[in-house]
């Protein structure tokens, strides 16, 4: 199984999203400006500062080769995981509801932050244990999720909203403490936390992020629950 | 020669007005084969021979620091420092400063910094894997630009490392009435490269192309030069910014770019432009391979239009490098820019002139020896004199000395020196490019994992004020201190930088403070076997209200074995034993109650036992190594006191300890080392007392008492429960609960930064 | 032509530049002043009139988020 990580100038995790990605399967970067995905089977939009953070996070690298071909890719049902910047491109991209807003603080935060994972059988989460906290580590300035109320209604309703940060956690005013949430369709997700830097003990602070990539492999190979 | 446009022949006044002294002139003239130097040319001498650029002041004192060792793969003069990691990579580290822009604009000031020396790190090759930054502010609780200050460095140093995704992962800040006009900000980067590619900066090969790339040349910088300009442009002074602005993500494509240029093998030298421009970067690559250099303006890419030639080469636009390429590789060289979407433009040639030459196309603009330029500059010999005066007004004192010593240690840890940084360091991404194992307020150093399974650890240190009572001892107290920390998560010194912070050395008593402490600095890294191999000098940190108090600021690499093992500051298990290791005799002199206190400085700080205290910290960090130790934790300002507290806060459990002759248990090695004496009825200075060579660890008994075999021990009490119990000579002196130590400290920054 | 648009957070969103901006008034002296957004301006030379709102729809303002003002200025 391959994941395919894409590299956008500006980009700071993707080289860390390909390591975390080779604990569970095969894992290469896509550059920006290429359309071919090279066969992967799963796609993750990494974090950083794509092209600066310039007019809005996101706003830019959402326009690039890659990411019409990651477009395509999502439509026809492809697991795609945004990670925080990751996360921004996807919601500029109209992949993902909502949109992330500077944080309430006004200042870049990063903490070890807990999550609570809200439904357990996604593409995402179908490999993380029932009921337990992950502990993730949360870097960023612009991560407070935004929805207009409908859509906020529709996206609690359908069960879109897979992470949350946990009670106190939640340092950028997101709505809902909503962490992280898919698509309708439910094969796109977007992530503020990083699990790609909790796949050691030593240096992530836990491994809790591994489950999510674990999930992504089962969601490819088919799996069942 | 063509004058240089419209603009006549500048005078001595005009020397003058650019920092130039009279002699300095005459002997450029001279240089210059006795003519007088037109405008181009002024403005590039008056550069390359400025304090910043030529050391006038330090250089003939830097000469005597050591700058050699069995792990030096790369010494002082080139663009960074190396040690070999032993893990098949080496090291590359600075630190440099960028104090004067950042009082003036503390976000941009601060960020320029990163920005660069991350260049620095790069320009040798190696790609940068750390930033930590070391910074001196006013007193936040009196100053408003104090305030000012911090916010704005904080923020443009996380902003500049959290953009290009080098994580931030030490640093220390310190704030004293001393430096509130003169804010310092110090900017250490480290970076790893496989151990056959660094690469040098000396231009070679006449006949290649000197290549310019990166962001294009604007007016940044230019502040004083501006007094060259023509008269017609003279009227429009706010067109010449005197601040430089950074740009990240710029620096982030120029670093790819960079390191893909060396991988291809299509360079053969690199260097960063900084400070000067294209007139230091050209001319010292020039010099190094002494070879000449031609640079043709006109073919520079410019921010702006009718930018005149001496603007051109004393530009500090950011984000630019300079390279020597082959002309078979011109070409592709141009591809890998555009590829990183980075501009690009051949702008010269190396030459056997031994000349550096200013062309705008064919018109000859400057023509200058490059010796004359960059090797010529006159050396100063300092004039010290110790002061007969003291220098510095006692501190405004917030405790009156009544205080219970419980009391004390809380006014201690809410003081602005020793709060919590966390509302600093969360504004920093410590953790992108997942090696960071031990990140800031874990360990007294942070640590980062190698591909191999060991691990470097760095810190970064100087109490000025230690160093303004005695600009020797205290300067051997700050290399001391960067080791112990080190040697708390179980590394051994590979390498050290250091950044001269001090005030104008013109004047006899900062020359004396100087010429002490580069005097410390070398008897130090000599005994603790940790070499200079780059640094920079910040001299002229002075106001009306006086210097800053003189600030030798250390950052030091080191090695563990095995990163899994690092130590950690904090307390692990209840029922561990607790000792003090070391040759510690803690003194009132200089400390941070006696400065709360509002004491003026002593006269001098107390003798140090160098090689006393370098084994305790080898023992120490052996231990670390075996795992025999829970935590391990130097103690530095607010003493014994101070460090049980943050050993508590850190791991969420109390102690119960025991100090005093006769009331712990002492133990140390056979033989004739001298004990380390104890303050007698002072409880102040027994518990609040400071000194070097001092460790507070915690761990199972056995480990402890086998620590004696080579330097001092004192079992003093045992990790224990939720409160931290202090007796001295049989009296309870302190009982606190730890939560509520963990509040003060966790709050005493945080409403700065509200 | 000249054009300038104006992008401001649509009412309602919570803007803490606008609340943090507004709060350090008082200190520095300006009393009474209230209802502070902080948004962003975009200065171009275009073609045609045209081609403004759907740059602006498409790149320049998050319609999620975001108004847009467009200003013809030459």
């Amino acid at each position: 199984m391959k994941f395919g990580v894409l590299q956008f100038p500006g980009s700071c995790d993707e080289v860390d999203a390909v390591e975390a990605a080779r604990h569970v399967g095969d894992a290469e970067l896509i550059w920006h400006r290429d359309r071919d995905l090279q066969g992967a089977d799963a796609i993750i939009v990494p974090g950083g500062f794509s092209y600066g953070d310039y007019l809005r996070a996101g706003a830019i690298a959402r326009f690039s080769e890659a990411m019409e071909s990651v477009i395509e890719f999502a439509r026809e049902g492809g697991p795609v995981l945004g990670i925080c910047n990751g996360f921004q491109v996807l919601c500029e991209a109209g992949l993902l509801p909502g949109a992330l807003l500077p944080n309430v603080n006004l200042r870049f935060t990063s903490r070890q932050v807990r999550l609570t994972v809200e439904q357990g059988e996604t593409a995402f989460t179908r490999a993380c244990t029932p009921g337990r906290e992950l502990s993730i580590p949360a870097k960023h300035s612009w991560g407070r999720y935004h929805a207009a109320p409908d859509t906020l209604a529709a996206i609690e309703h359908g069960g879109q909203v897979v992470f949350r940060y946990a009670p106190g956690e939640n340092f950028n005013g997101s709505l809902n403490d909503i962490a992280g949430v898919t698509n309708e369709a439910g094969n796109v997700m977007g992530l503020m936390p990083h699990p790609e830097h909790a796949v050691h003990e030593l240096t992530g602070g836990s491994k809790d992020g591994l489950c999510i990539f674990r999930s992504m492999r089962l969601a490819v190979e088919g799996v069942a629950a | 020669m063509s004058g240089a446009g419209v603009a006549s022949l500048p005078t001595l006044d005009d020397a003058i007005a650019l920092g130039l002294t009279e002699s300095e002139y005459e002997l450029i003239c001279e240089k210059q084969g006795g003519r007088a130097p037109n405008q181009v040319e002024l403005a590039m001498y008056s550069l390359l021979w400025s304090e910043h650029c030529a050391y006038k002041h330090s250089r003939k004192l830097l000469r005597t620091l050591p700058t050699e060792g069995p792990h030096v793969v790369m010494g002082p003069g080139e663009n960074a420092g190396a040690v070999d990691t032993g893990a098949g990579l080496v090291c590359a580290f600075k630190v440099e400063s960028h104090n004067h822009p950042s009082a003036v604009e503390p976000f941009q000031g601060a960020a320029t910094g990163v920005g660069g020396i991350l260049r620095d790190i790069f320009a040798i090759g190696a790609r940068p894997v750390a930033v930590l930054d070391s910074l001196r502010f006013g007193e936040p609780g009196e100053s408003a630009r104090a305030r000012y200050l911090l916010d704005g460095a904080v923020a443009g140093i996380g902003h500049y490392g959290n953009s290009i995704g080098v994580p931030t992962i030490g640093g220390e800040v310190y704030f004293e009435a001393p430096y509130e006009q003169s804010c310092l900000v110090n900017a250490m980067a480290l970076g790893l490269a496989p151990k056959d590619q660094l690469v040098r900066s000396a231009a070679a090969g006449p006949g290649n192309v000197v290549v310019l790339f990166g962001a294009s040349t604007g007016r940044d910088g230019i502040g004083g030069a501006s007094v060259l300009a023509s008269a017609e442009l003279g009227e429009d002074e706010d067109k010449r910014p005197t601040v430089q602005v950074g740009d990240p993500f710029e620096e982030s494509k120029l670093l790819e770019c960079s390191l893909e240029l060396l991988e291809l093998g299509l360079i053969v030298a690199l260097q960063d432009l900084g400070a000067a421009g294209l007139t230091s970067s050209a001319s010292e690559m020039a010099s190094k391979g002494e070879v000449g250099i031609d640079i043709d303006i006109a073919a520079v890419p410019l921010r702006e239009a009718d930018m005149e030639p001496f603007e051109v080469m004393v530009s500090e636009s950011q984000e630019r490098m300079l390279c020597v390429v082959e002309p078979r590789n011109v070409e592709a060289v141009l591809a890998v820019c555009e590829k990183w979407e980075v501009g690009g433009a051949a702008i010269g040639f190396v030459t056997d002139s031994g000349r550096m030459r200013v062309l705008r196309d064919e018109e000859l603009l400057a023509d200058m020896p490059v010796r004359a330029l960059v090797d010529d500059c006159p050396l100063y010999d300092l004039a010290p004199a110790k002061p007969a005066q003291p220098l510095y007004e006692p501190p405004r004192a917030v405790l009156t000395g009544e205080e219970s010593p419980g009391e004390t240690l809380l006014a201690l840890l809410g003081s602005p020196n020793l709060a919590s940084r966390r509302p600093l360091f969360e504004q920093y991404d410590s953790i992108v490019g997942s090696r960071t194992i031990r990140r800031p307020e874990e360990a007294d150093a942070a640590v980062l994992a190698l591909p191999d399974g060991s691990a470097l650890a760095v810190s970064i240190d100087c109490n000025g004020r230690r160093v303004a009572a005695d600009p020797r001892r205290g300067t051997v107290a700050a290399v001391l201190e960067c080791a112990a920390n080190l040697a708390c998560v179980g590394a051994e010194p590979l390498g050290a930088t250091n950044n001269l912070n001090f005030g104008n050395p013109e004047k006899p008593h900062i020359a004396w403070q100087l010429s002490e402490s580069v005097a410390g600095l070398g008897e130090a890294c000599r005994a603790l076997d940790a070499p200079i191999v780059g640094g920079n000098v910040s001299l002229y940190n002075e106001g009306a209200t006086g210097p800053i108090y003189p600030t030798p600021v250390i950052g030091m690499v080191g090695r563990l074995p095995d990163g899994g093992r690092a130590g950690r500051l904090g307390f692990v298990n209840a029922a561990d034993t607790l000792a003090l290791v070391g040759p510690f005799a803690p003194s009132q002199a200089a400390s941070e109650l006696a400065k709360l206190r509002g004491q003026q400085l002593p006269d001098g700080l107390p003798e140090i036992d160098l090689a006393a205290a370098a084994e305790a910290l080898a023992a120490v960090r052996d231990a670390v190594r075996s795992g025999t130790l829970s935590s391990a934790h130097d103690v530095a300002e607010g003493g014994v006191a101070v460090a049980l507290a943050e050993s508590a806060i850190a791991g969420r459990l109390g102690a119960e300890v025991t100090l005093g002759e006769g009331h712990w248990e002492a133990l140390g090695p056979d033989g004739d080392l001298p004990d380390p004496g104890w303050p007698e009825g002072s409880a102040a200075a027994a518990l609040f007392g400071e000194g070097s060579g001092g460790i507070l660890v915690s761990g199972p008994e056995p480990g402890l008492r086998a620590l004696a075999a080579r330097t001092h021990v004192r079992l003093i009490g045992r990790v224990a429960g939720g409160r931290l119990r202090v007796s001295l000579d049989g009296h309870e002196l302190i009982d606190a609960d730890v939560a509520e130590l963990a509040a003060v400290h966790a709050e005493g920054l945080r409403e700065l930064f509200a | 032509m000249r054009a300038r648009v104006l992008i401001r957070p649509k009412a309602g969103i919570l803007d803490p530049q606008g609340v943090a901006v507004e709060r350090a008034l008082p200190a520095l002296g300006f009393e009474g002043v209230e209802n502070v957004h902080v948004g962003r301006l975009v200065e171009l030379d275009v073609a045609e009139e045209g081609q403004l709102a759907p740059l602006c729809e498409k790149l320049l303002a998050n319609p999620l988020v975001e108004d847009y003002e467009i200003e013809i200025v030459s």
